[in-house]
Order: C-alpha cells, then structure tokens, then sequence
C-alpha cells in the first residue's frame, strides 16, 4: 500500500495501480474515456486529467492524465485544482464539437457515459459554431446498431475487440478529425463477443439492435439479477422487461465468473422469451389433436386425480431446469421415480466431471481465474462454441507469458498499449486438440485436428511424459511431436491449466484431461482443471440424481409405470425420435410443464406453461460447481410461472404447497446435504436493508399510473415477490445492495453501465459484500484416485461405415437462445462436413448432399468441405432439427445423394 | 568557415557517389569507429556535444547511452534514420540525402555499431524521391565495398541497412509514431515512458535519430571533439543547416556555426528582405515554432539561446513574415496543415486543431468575432506541452499563441472590418 494525498487528505491506496483507477476506488468522480477497467489505460482521450505536484513545497504542478500515471508513495495530486477542472471541462467542450446532440433519440440516452461525464466535468453552453463532421453509418449484422456521428473517438471499441477479443473485421480508419471505426465494408460482425460493444461504447456508436426493436429506456425498465441460461458457464446477467416482455440482457459484474462480459449467444439469444412459441396457459390435448385450454385451477385438479389415479408416476427432470423445479418434481414423484433428462451417456459424463472434481485433488478454478494460468491445453473443445466466454478468457491467459517480458522492461500492467508494444502479438502457450480448427486457434501456439479417440490417446500420451506412471498411448509421429510439445509447456508454466468437457461425448477425453492434470500437481504444478458441461444446471442435476432417461423410458415400455411428469425438457432433443415415440405410445398420461412449445409438448397430454427464467427465480450450479441463483424479472399476466410453483401446487404435501423459495431449498438441503451452500447464494426472502426491500425498478421509473390505465384508472396493487428480498416496485432501498441481489447499477451521477465502480471494493475487484455465487465442491488436497487407465483402442475405420461426430455453434446449438430471431440469423444452414480427400473419395462436391441412415430413417445433408478436417470421420451440427436427439458418434453410411 | 557536412555535395545537382566521398575522407569516421569500443564511440559523440537537429535537441550520446547493452537485454536492437522531414517550410535534409548519402550510411552504421544493432532502417518522406533513388544506389555501393554486411572492414561487426519510403505523414515525424509506421501500423505515436530506447520498433531497443544529426557523426569520430566543438558559436557543438524561405532577396540554406545570429543568416546570406517588404516577424524553426519578431533579429540561432526569447531553434528553418503578407492567413495555411496531420488519437488534438482552424477561417473570410480570441487563448492553454499524447498540437499551437502575442491586432483588424485588409 502507498500513501497518496488528494487534494490535500492522505488516501491508502494499492502499489503498482494508476491514478485514475485510484482515485475511482477511492470513490473520487473523476471523468474518464479510454480507460476501461478490464482494457486499462492508453492516455487517448485526456479527461482524466489532474494535477500532479512533485513535492509538498510544489504549488504549482503540472497536469497530467490519472490514467498514465503509477501511483507512488507520498505522491500529491489535486482533482479539485481549477485548471484541471478547466482542462476537463474543455476536453468535453471539444469532444462536443462533433458530438451530435441528439440524446432524445438516441438508444444510449439515460444510460450515457458521455451524458455523465459531460455533467460531472461541469462543461455546458457549445461555443463552436460550424458544422459537425459527419459519416455514413454501417450495417453490421443483426446484433448491432452503428451510429457513427455520435462517435468521442475514446478507441475503446477496436480496443475491445481487436487487442482483447481479437477479432478481425473491425478497426479503426482514417485520420484526423475523421477516424472512423466500423467493418472495412458494411456487412456482419463476426467476433462472437461483439455485443461488448453496446456496453464497451460509452456512447451511443453501438447500441443493442434487439433492444431497438422494443425500445425502452433504462430508467423504464423492471430488471433483476440473473443467470444466463445458454450454456453451462453461468455468467451473470441483468435481465430487464417492460410492458410484459423481455426487453434486453446486459453483462452483471462478477469478479469471479464473467468480469465485464457476456457473449453474444448470451446477450443476443433471450427473444425466446418473447417468442409466439411461448404456452400462456395450460392446455389438455384429449383425445389426440383436440386441444383445449384449461384454467390453472382445473388443470391441477385434473392432473392431481391423475397422479392419484396412477398406477405409477415418474418424474423427467431437465439439465435447464433449475434445483427447485427438479427438486419438487422429485418430492411429488419420490425419489426413485426422479430421473434426469438426458440419456445415459450424457449422464455418466457429467458424473464422472463431478468425481473428478472431488477426487483429482486439481483445484477447478473459476471462469475468471482461468485468466491467471499461464499455460493452457484444451482437449476436444470448440469452447468459443461450446462455452464462448471461456475462450475469451483464454484468449488473455494465453498472453501472460508474453507479458512477463514487458513486466521485465519494469511496464506497469495497466499500461496496455506498452504492453502489447514488448509483446507484439506474440503467442503463449495455449494448445488446442480438437475434431475441426476452433475459433481460438489464432490464439494458440500449436493445435492438433484428429478424431477423439486419437485426442484422448494425446491426453493420455502429455500425462505420461509428465508422469511416466500414469498410462501412456502410442501416437503417430506427428502427433506424438504435439504431445512432447504440450508436456513441455505444461512442465514449464507456473500455473498450467487444462481444459477439457462433455461436448464430444467422450469419458476417455475426460479422463485423460484429468490424467494431465494430476500428474501435473504430482510434478508441484499449481494446476487447474476446467471442465465444460453441457447446459445451465447439468451440473446441478447430476448432483441430484443417478438415474437418466433410458431408465425412466424402461419404467414406462415395461408397463411399471403409467403417467410421466417432464419439466422443461423437450425429449426429442434427448433420444432418438422413435424411441420418444415409443414413450408416447405406452404412457397413458404425460404431463409436460415447459415455456416453449416442442414435439414433446405436442404430444403430451397436459401442457403447464412454465416460467423461463425471465419469469422463475431459482438455483443453478455451473461447471464450476457454483451455485448461483437466478431471480424472476417480472410477474407475467397469464397463468405463467415456474416450473416448481406448478409443482408444488400439484403436491399433496400441504406445507410444501404453500413454501416459498427459501423453504423449498430448505427442504432439497435436508434431502442433500451436498448442496447446503446453495443457501449462500444469495440472501433469502426475508432480508431488508433496515426494513426497505431492493426495488426492481429505478427511482426514475415513469408510466406506472398510466400503463394499465386502459383498463382501470386506479393502480393496481404491485404485485408480491414471496421468494426473493427484491419488489416489484420502484421503491424501497437505493444504493448498493448485496451482490447478489443487485438488479442494475446505478449510483447518483453515474447513469451508465460504468456505475459498476461505485458497487466494488476497488475497480475491476470483488463486488461489495463479495462476488455472487457459492462453490459447491473444493478438491481435496491430495488426490484421492488413482490415474485413468482406459486408453481408446487404435480408431479403425470400417469401409462404408462413418463416425459422424457433433460440430458446435454458439448460435445455433443451444435450444432455447436458437430460438431467437436475431441468432437465427447466424446460424449456417444444416451441413455433413468432410475432409477434402474424404470428400474426393466419395465423389462428393460442395452443394452434393448425402443421406445418413439414423435408425433406419434417410437424413439428408448437404456437403461441406472442411480442410482443416484430417479425415476419417464427418461432423454435423449439433442442436439442429436435422441432429436433434442423435446420440453421438453416430455410425452410418454416406450415400451420395443424386442432383 | 568550414562545412564539413555539406562543402562536397556537387553543384551540379548529383550527389557524392563512393568514390568521391573516399577522396574526401569519407567512411575514415567509421574505420576509426570500429577501433573503438561502442562505449568509447558514445562518450566521443556525448563529448562534443552533438544535439538531435530534428528539433528536440536531445543529446544523441546520451541518447545512445541510454539503450540497454547486449548484456542487459539480449536480442535484436534497431538504429532509424528520420528522414520524415515534413515540418513546413523545411528542407535542410533533403540537401543532405539528395546530395550525400554516404555521409548519413556512415553516420548510420557508427551509431549501430555504438548501441550494438545489427539492423537500422532509413525512414524517408515519401516526397523525396530524388533522395529514394540515390540512398539505395548508396546503399548498394556501400554493400559492395564491405562498409555493410558481414564483418565490415573485418572488425567482426556486422549490420544490415535498409530503406522504408512512407506514404507520407508528419505525424511520422514523431519518433514513436514512426515505429509504428515502420511496423506496419497507423502512425500514432505511444505513450512514454516505455521510451524507444528501452521497447521501440517491434518491442526492442532502437535508437531514432535525424538525418542531419547522424551525418555529423563520421565527422565527429573523423576529427575529434575539439575540432568539432571549435565549429560552433555556442556551447553545443558543430554547424547547423539553416535555411530561410520567405520574401527574401535569395531564399536558401547554408551550413553554417552553430549559433550563427538570426540577423547574420536574414541579411548576410538570405540577402534581407526584398525591396518594398518589411520584416514583420519569423518562424525561426519552422512551423511549429513560435514567432520571433524585430526585436528578437540578434538572437543566436543555437537552441538556448532561441529558447531564450520565448521560440524554439526547431529545424533551423525560418520562415520570414513580411508586412505584406496577412499574419491570419499564414496561420490558417499552417493549422489547416497541423489539423490535416493529427492522427486523430488524442482529443485536444484531433478536435482542437480543426476548431482552431476553423476559426481562423472565418476571422481571414470576415465572420470573426472577438470572442473568438478569448477561444483562441482557450485552446492554445488546453492544447499547451504535456497536455496532449504528443508534441504534435503543442507545436501547432506555437505560431498561433505568438501570432495572438505580437499580431493581435490584425486579428482584431480582421474582426471589426469584417475583411482581411491585406486582400
């Protein structure tokens, strides 16, 4: 710690920081640009200027940029001196020459980092008086609006997603007065972390397009704290609606999970919710084809007489259904009757992440600190398609090697474009196996394309050469290259980090990752283990139950059972289609609870229109093992909410009926002590700041007298939150509630998402109070299994029989953000993807297609060629309606189909 | 009056090839040179008091002390030759490249071989294609007599020299900025510190140096320090190019004692005005310096003494105002250039330079008020050393707080006649 007199009144403050960052710790309001807590300084912009004195007898000093300065002990400086306040006032003064003025239609407005910093520098009649530079403004995809005119030049944007996304097709043009930031043409940008912008941007250059659509603003909306539920990473967001529907999802803070950002799948994917797809009420189909609605109270009691007359009901839990609803689903159906929606494979996988977890003894560090290796090896990951926001994370741990040599020139670390100066773009040791070349190839300094056995065999081959008691594997001689490169690296590094998943189906790719990693700790490595899964609480569900699908499906086709209850689950997307279908044929009465209409829905008897988690509030455990509790945004005005509430209402127990979210968790604790730190995930109903509940809703929040006037002139009562501390109102507490119970940021003089300073300990820190979430699992110290030992065989491939394996899109395979219209729009066209001389070999060319024989049905492909692909094998998109329900790898026949 | 640097570039408008440079003790600097220890090189030049002609004036053996050894910071270590002479109204290197070209490649491969760089790279303006194609004939000619590549003259150093022609900015000018220009990125300049010397082009030491400064370092290791410091007027050590544009009787530039008075150059060798012009004031340095006027005709051209009286020696370059030449219009000619050049990376710059402009526009075209003055005191302030990422707007900002300082009433003549008087 140092100490440092602003304005005259000593400050403790942190060694090795800048100024800027600081005095914003500090609490100062000191205007600011360029800097971004996660991009850090530049000195482009200049409104951070302050006065630095060289000692106590200096009463002059001279101005500099906070941003750029090393804070030092005894260092003196005035934010308060009238020439700096006059520099920063005349630095908006000249920012505005340009600045077109038109907050009144503008998106950003209300939420302006440029409005706030242009009241907080004090600056406010234009004394220029000639015209404003003008530019044409770029389409650039479906996600984002660009608006050029309004553009401060600050360089954030091309900071963002060229130096930390890395991304290709947007930069910076032109000079002068002229600088111009977009595409080199009009056309979509590809970068999957494009949405940052909207965030990045402190004004309103890039502004959310499906905001746009359903324009609100942000004093106007209703927000609460969520989780994103578009894969299993768990990221934070704010999830915000007005007049009934979703309105936008931005990034919510968390130091330990996400930072700063989400991915576009994430911000882009909620207009499912909106969706016409969604069941406003509950519906009974009897007989088949003959739909009626019901009222929510006959419904239950129709389907409660069912359950009663049953001869036995079992549960259908879901992997994106949170604790709560599977939890209640289980206590109405009893714990043997409790299975997990997702097929044996998919189970087992998960299981054994969760016993490795806890076994390995390799700590699994957080999103966040996956920033903090040094030296990474992915196996079978596309993790930008599978998990994207771990690829933006591993796209800054691969740097840090790099930056040891900057760090070694005595640059501090905020310096960012001195930084990336030493290292000139220059690769750390990041090393990708995988089916197809990733997105994050670019950013690795070897990668190996091969099947997954051959990935696995690779795995286990490094956990060899870094233990030679652990099993090894015979690899080809090129292959065996990459693995003593990988082995060296890992052997090197500080802090090695291995990263491997579910993705591919693979339990062989699983434990080799694990095998590398123990035997990296065994080597004294201060090792980290990351595993991917599938979807939001697949974690969360396997720690729930043994029992997957194919069992519950037994339970029906051999006749034990006779009514089924599945919770947001669409089994088609689960199992093969003819074995659903065999389910529906035996099943007398299948109960689907779920917010979007499906083929399971279609065919089940009754439909409970379910919350998604726009409308439900719960718990969710990533991969990580966290728990994280998600809460409802708004009250729907139709008969729809959560799954667990649907359920409860179904129980006999008439305690549980009546329990609200807290007693609910109470009860899944008792029933799993494994899952007690779920309670600390956040702060149950009954706490209040004093006696003040957390409005969901800002202070400013307009038309609350009005927008229901069409229908009573007097205001209807507020509708009541009986499981959360949050209302549904604008009053109540206003200031910084705890972390997890933050519904948006906010703070007097910061109107913008940079408001996020006044809500952490210190800038770009832990949020007050802590950073959300609660780890289930913490590895032991020592490892407490022995090394995996099953190496797949050699990979034969069978003449006329073709492994076909899943290819990942971050638009496209998740179920419910492909939904959405504007990720719609990005997803490619179903495609069988096939090496060059595979292709050759089959006389196929692009725009051929191919039938695939899945159990017996023809599935039709068009052909793409994929060079990066080494052959032997053929990947598909996972998620697609072509794909949807295959259990992979799939063997099958290409039969080229005739034009 | 000696004029080491420029007494042989030939009359006729060619320049001095290899042999002829031999015959007049060309590449004895760097055979000396190559005999001593690169320390032993440093202190000489830090010795005689060579200062950077590119307009800073830093010392260049300090400058060259400053880049870490081999030892320190292994790898490579780059040496540039700043041949982006884009300051208005100057022209002294040009004379230098188009004439003698030998004369910088010997100043060149000296300094690498003091910091220890095996390459170094000659920046040039892109204008200069004269200069183009003698450098790389010189080039060519210095490779094939061994005073480049491997092992020159058998001293065991070793050093690669090649040419970038730019596309032409002045913001190129700025050392950083064209490091960046060299790497293939936008000229912007960085932040310092880290200075080139310790992270330059590509992350890696580098020296940059301008032309003139390194063609006087063969003459420097040649003679001596003695000899060296005795060519000068003042405590610095050599002759300078000082050239003088303008209505003058013979515009034009001459190498001559540093610290020569402005008054010796005006009259003696410019000629002194032209009949029926009147001296008004001058840019001593070119158009980034801040106007002299009458009373200043008796300062030495040497860079404290210009320091002094409130401008800056610059390039060297003056740049002459006469009474009948409209002080507004020369200003709006050169923040029309400046705001032209910005990079557009800071603000004070990219938004200042064109505000400034287009003031001065309207005040030339009669629509001025007078309150644009209290503006124009605003902005040369907020645009003031130390308040922008580089010197860029600050040297802008100097003919026009100057002009405002001694001219302030044609701008205010301007203003009340709705008219430039001169037009």
């Amino acid at each position: 710690m140092a100490t440092i007199y602003i304005d005259g009144n000593p400050y403790q403050v942190k060694d090795g920081d800048n100024l800027l960052s600081a005095c914003l710790s500090l609490g100062f309001n000191l205007t600011y640009f360029c800097w971004h807590p996660a991009l850090h300084s530049v000195g482009a912009c200049r409104q951070c200027a302050i006065v630095r004195y060289r000692d106590e007898n200096d009463t002059r000093g001279r101005i500099v940029m906070a941003c750029m300065e090393q804070v030092a002990d005894q260092a003196r400086i005035s934010l308060e001196a009238p020439e700096a306040k006059q520099f920063r006032a005349q630095n908006i003064e000249s920012l505005m020459i340009n600045h077109p003025h038109d907050c009144p239609v503008c998106d950003e407005g209300g939420e302006c980092h440029l409005q706030d910093m242009t009241v907080m520098s004090g600056h406010n009649y234009r004394r220029y008086r000639f015209k404003k530079r003008t530019h044409l403004n770029q389409y650039l995809g479906p996600f984002l609006h660009h608006e050029m005119n309004r553009c401060i030049q600050c360089y954030r944007c091309v900071r963002f997603y060229n130096d930390y996304a890395e991304g290709k097709d947007f930069g910076v043009f032109a000079a002068h007065d002229d600088v111009y930031f977009g595409r080199f043409e009009p056309g979509v940008l590809e970068n999957e972390f494009s949405g940052n912008l909207v965030e990045v941007c402190p004004t309103g250059v890039f502004t959310d397009k499906t905001l746009r659509k359903h324009y609100t603003r942000k004093w106007d909306l209703t927000n609460a704290p969520s989780i994103c539920q578009q894969c299993g990473l768990g990221c934070n967001i704010i999830a915000s609606e007005r007049y009934g529907s979703l309105r936008r999802i931005l990034s919510r803070y968390n130091g330990d999970v996400n930072g700063y950002f989400i991915c576009d799948r994430g911000r882009f994917g909620y207009e499912y919710v909106n969706s016409e797809r969604r069941i406003p009420h509950a519906l009974k189909q009897e007989p088949a084809g003959n739909w009626q609605g019901l009222k929510k109270e006959i419904a239950i009691r129709e389907i409660r007489d069912r359950i009663r007359a049953a001869r036995k009901v079992i549960g259908i839990g879901s992997p994106r259904a949170s604790l709560e609803s599977n939890f209640l689903l289980r206590e109405l159906v009893g714990a043997d009757q409790f299975y997990a929606g997702i097929p044996e494979q998919e189970a087992k996988l998960i299981k054994e992440v969760l016993h490795i977890l806890r076994h390995s003894g390799v700590r699994t560090p957080s999103l966040k600190e996956t920033e903090s290796y040094d030296a990474i090896f992915v196996l079978g990951e596309d993790v930008t398609n599978t998990a994207p926001m771990l690829a933006l994370s591993l796209r800054q741990a691969a740097k840090n090697q790099p930056k040891e040599k900057a760090r070694a020139l005595k640059i501090a670390d905020w310096n960012d474009a001195a930084i990336r100066e030493v290292i000139q773009g220059q690769k750390g040791p990041l090393f990708i196996a995988a089916p197809s070349a990733t997105r994050l190839d670019d950013a690795a300094l070897a990668t190996l394309q091969a099947h997954p056995d051959e990935i696995a065999k690779t795995g286990f081959a490094v956990a060899h050469q870094l233990d030679a008691s652990a099993q090894g594997a015979e690899l080809s001689a090129s292959t065996e290259d990459f693995a003593r490169r990988v082995a060296e690296a890992l052997l090197a590094a500080k802090k090695p980090l291995v990263v491997a998943g579910t993705s591919l189906y693979s339990q062989a790719i699983i434990h080799a990752a694990a095998n590398v990693a123990m035997a990296l700790k065994k080597a004294g490595k201060d090792v980290g283990l990351f595993y991917t899964v599938p979807e939001v609480n697949s974690m969360g569900l396997m720690m729930m139950t043994d029992q997957y699908l194919e069992q519950a499906f037994h339970q029906v086709s051999s006749g034990e059972a006779d009514m089924a209850i599945v919770v947001e689950n669409d089994l088609y997307r689960r199992m093969p289609a003819h074995i659903v279908d065999a389910f529906f044929q035996k099943a007398k009465t299948v109960v689907v609870l779920d917010a979007i209409a499906h083929r399971t829905g279609e065919r089940a008897h009754f439909v409970l229109p379910a919350g998604t988690f726009a409308e439900a509030s719960g718990t969710v455990v990533n991969n990580e093992g966290r728990a994280q509790r998600f809460f409802q945004v708004y009250q729907p005005r139709n008969d729809i909410q959560s799954s667990w509430k649907w359920l409860q209402a179904l129980a006999a127990d008439d305690q549980l009926a009546v329990a609200n979210l807290d007693e609910v968790i109470s009860r899944l604790i008792a029933c799993y002590p494994e899952l007690e730190g779920i309670r600390e995930a956040a702060p149950d109903a009954r706490f209040r700041v004093g006696t003040q509940k957390i409005p969901r809703e800002p202070h400013r929040y307009s038309g609350r007298t009005a927008m229901l006037a069409h229908i009573q002139v007097s205001e209807p009562k507020p509708p009541e939150d009986p499981d959360s501390p949050l209302s549904f109102t604008m009053e109540g507490y206003v200031g910084t509630p705890p972390a997890p119970l933050t519904p948006f940021f906010w703070s007097p003089g910061w109107n913008s998402v940079q408001a996020i300073n006044k809500f952490q300990i210190e800038v770009g820190g832990p949020l007050h109070g802590g950073n959300p979430g609660k780890r289930l699992i913490e590895a032991a110290q020592q490892a407490s299994m022995p090394y995996f030992t099953d190496v797949p065989p050699a990979v034969q491939q069978q003449a006329d029989s073709w492994s076909i394996w899943p290819a990942y899109h971050i638009f496209g395979s998740d179920e419910l953000s492909a939904l959405s219209a504007p990720l719609q729009e990005r997803m490619p066209a179903s495609y069988l993807a096939l090496s060059p001389a595979d292709a050759k070999a089959l006389q196929l060319q692009p725009g051929n297609s191919v039938e695939v024989n899945f159990h017996g049905q023809a599935i039709r492909f068009p052909i793409i060629i994929k060079p990066d692909l080494p052959g032997g094998y053929a990947l598909v998109p996972k998620g697609w309606e072509a794909t949807a329900g295959w259990i992979f790898p799939v063997q099958s026949t290409l039969k080229p189909v005739q034009a | 009056m000696e004029q080491p640097l420029t007494q042989h570039i030939p009359k006729d408008g060619g320049w001095l090839h290899l042999k002829d440079y031999e015959k007049v003790g060309g590449y004895q600097g760097l055979r000396k040179a190559l005999k001593m220890t690169p320390k032993e090189v440093i202190n000489l030049v830090k010795d005689a008091g060579l200062r950077g002609r590119g307009g800073a004036g830093f010392s260049t053996g300090l400058k060259w002390s400053l880049v870490p050894s081999p030892d320190q910071v292994p790898g490579p270590r780059y040496l540039v030759a700043n041949g982006d002479e884009m300051e208005p109204g100057t022209f002294k290197d040009r004379l230098l490249l188009e004439g003698n070209p030998h004369q910088l490649i010997e100043g060149m491969i000296i300094g690498a071989y003091a910091i220890q760089a095996e390459f170094s790279y000659i920046f040039l303006r892109w204008g200069y294609q004269n200069a183009e194609k003698a450098i790389l004939q010189a080039i060519q000619e210095a490779y094939e007599a061994g005073y480049l590549g491997k092992n020159i003259l058998g001293s065991g150093f070793s050093h690669e020299l090649s040419m970038h022609t730019s596309v032409g900015r002045y913001m190129c000018g700025e050392e950083t900025a064209l490091i960046n220009a060299l790497e293939g990125k936008r000229a912007n300049p960085r932040a310092k510190p880290p200075f080139p010397v310790v992270s330059g082009f590509f992350g890696k030491p580098t020296v940059v140096n301008n032309i003139e400064t390194l063609s006087n370092v063969p003459h420097i290791l040649d003679k001596g320090v003695s000899w060296y410091k005795s060519l000068s007027k003042c405590e610095d050590g050599g002759t300078k190019l000082y050239g003088v544009s303008g209505k003058v009787k013979r515009p034009g530039l001459w190498e001559l004692p540093l610290g020569t008075s402005f008054r010796e150059i005006l009259e003696e060798y410019a000629g002194g005005m032209r009949d029926g012009y009147q001296f008004k004031g001058a840019l001593p340095g070119g158009g980034s310096t801040d106007f002299i006027t009458a009373e200043h005709l008796d300062v030495a051209m040497d860079y404290n003494s210009v320091a002094k009286v409130g401008s800056r020696m610059g390039t060297g370059t003056i740049i002459v105002l006469d009474d009948r030449t409209c002080v507004v219009g020369m200003v709006l000619n050169l923040e029309h250039f400046f705001a032209q050049e910005s990079c557009g990376w800071c603000t004070p710059c990219r938004e200042g330079l064109p505000w400034t402009e287009r003031l001065l526009q309207a005040i030339e075209e009669g629509q001025g008020r007078m309150e644009d003055l209290k503006i124009f005191d605003d902005l040369t302030r907020y645009m003031a050393p130390g308040h922008t990422f580089c010197a860029l707007a600050p040297g802008a900002m100097e003919p026009l707080q100057s002009a405002l300082k001694y001219f302030r009433a044609d701008f205010e003549r301007h203003i009340h006649e709705h008219r430039c008087p001169w037009k």
